[in-house]
């Protein structure tokens, strides 16, 4: 058996675990995932944050992706940070650099334990902030700065590739060759507020095909095998090439309910919470929605496509948040099956409220200080 | 004979498959897809002897040479470091 098969029938725990500790935000990303905005009341105590912490280390979960939200608006980020790496459980955190000032870059360039990924979503100040909000890639660059400045090697520069930005690719890995970081691509979803702006944003068939070729001469690229629906088109790119969701990775949110992937914050794939008897270590292994999910794929409506075993259908919430069936093509299916698929699609399913902020959000230019 | 141990900064997760071996430096995600690799990997005989090492955990000696090749290729991963 293959080692993919043998991962998609799941592990004892994830490989890759993604946990968001707040929906508040100083951002409004039109893309977001997780629709953020404002802090739930319900979110996790610090108390119950340290608990998952000690389940993920006993689990021997190497490490975690934290995110949010913005997650370093948590007062509690710092304790948070130095709880896991005392725990060894490593952490990679996503964050917008509002609050990475001299001294928190000095912080996590001294620990082997420690990552950190900056996001963009545009070279330039102009195609970044469209997305990210007025003043968001100066607050980010500055924050790539400290981080290079502290002498913080290989942190990630994560960016959503969009219509607009599809074109900068190699502006993007310039700007990571400056401050000596490691470029990170991932792909736009229609989830959270991705879903009102997917239409409008995703890359064009042909910006897709440049895409593949461009990821292809370029290895060292990493995706976090974002892009393995490309794989259809000819040979596969690096990575585990098959959907992990529930398999490999998992989300926990704020108010601590445990979802498939981070891409599908919605009632339908949330395996249980981390509040419940059995903590996280039993809603990865007991819960029904992750069984289900383990059992062999079904090709469906893919089934006669020849390329199916390279792309194994695409992206699960792709299709779920367009409104197409999960045993069919993806909705960026490279063949084109997808498009045409959409033309005759489902209502696409209610993202429900979310915690998005209720007016416009402006980044203050100046950096606040921070504890660190 | 010179042996292995393993690298300080490396994580290992026993799972059904053999175990997930995880670099805190380097971040890279390393699989041994066997059981018995496993076991020669956390054998304390392996800093002394690799072919010790392999009979102890039950690896036949005709096998030992396909081992000694996955050692080589962990040690390559910078999963295991060669003691001199």
């Amino acid at each position: 058996m293959r080692v993919t098969e043998r991962l998609a029938t799941g592990l004892d725990a994830p490989i890759c675990l993604t946990w968001e500790l707040t929906y508040g935000c100083n951002l409004a990303c039109v893309h977001c995932l997780s629709s953020s905005g404002r802090r739930d009341p319900r979110e996790l105590s610090t108390a119950e944050l340290f608990a998952v912490v000690d389940e993920l280390a006993a689990m021997q979960v190497f490490y975690v992706n934290i995110g949010g939200g913005e997650p370093t608006l948590r007062p509690d980020f710092w304790d948070l940070l130095d709880y896991c790496v005392s725990s060894k459980v490593g952490v990679k955190f996503s964050t917008n650099g509002s609050r990475i000032t001299p001294d928190a870059a000095r912080r996590i360039a001294a620990s082997d334990y420690v990552d950190v990924q900056i996001s963009i979503d545009g070279a330039d100040a102009a195609t970044n902030d469209a997305v990210r909000g007025e003043g968001s890639f100066d607050v980010a660059t500055t924050a790539m700065q400290r981080l290079a400045d502290a002498g913080m090697k290989d942190f990630k520069i994560s960016v959503v590739v969009t219509r607009d930005n599809v074109a900068q690719l190699d502006d993007f890995l310039a700007l990571a060759r400056r401050f000596d970081a490691q470029l990170r691509l991932t792909r736009l979803r229609p989830s959270g507020r991705g879903a009102d702006v997917w239409d409008r944003l995703h890359p064009t068939a042909q910006q897709q095909r440049d895409l593949y070729q461009w990821l292809l001469d370029r290895p060292d690229v990493l995706t976090g095998d974002s892009f393995f629906h490309l794989s259809a088109l000819g040979e596969a790119l690096p990575g585990l090439n098959l959907c992990g969701a529930g398999r490999v990775v998992c989300l926990i949110d704020p108010v601590g309910d445990v979802y498939a992937c981070p891409f599908v914050l919605h009632e339908q794939f949330k395996a249980g919470n981390v509040r419940d008897g059995g903590g996280f270590t039993s809603v990865w292994r007991s819960s029904e929605l992750f069984a289900s999910l383990r059992e062999p794929d079904s090709a469906g409506a893919c089934a006669s496509c020849g390329s199916y075993d390279a792309c194994r259908g695409g992206c699960m919430a792709a299709k779920f948040f367009t409104g197409l069936p999960l045993d069919g093509p993806d909705p960026e299916c490279v063949h084109g099956h997808g498009e045409a698929a959409l033309l005759a699609a489902t209502a696409r399913p209610d993202s429900g409220p979310g915690h998005s902020h209720r007016k416009p959000v402006f980044v203050p230019l100046t950096l606040p200080k921070v504890r660190t | 004979m010179s042996g292995y141990t393993l690298h300080p900064q490396v994580g290992l997760r026993a799972e059904r498959f053999g175990a997930l071996a995880y670099h805190y430096g380097n971040r890279r995600l390393t699989f041994l897809n066997d059981e018995a690799l496993l076991a020669v990997v956390r054998s304390p005989l392996l800093r002394d002897d690799v072919d010790t090492a392999l009979t102890d955990a039950g690896v036949p000696a005709d096998r030992h040479g396909a081992y000694r090749i996955a050692l080589s290729r962990l040690a390559d991963a910078e999963v295991l470091v060669a003691c001199d």
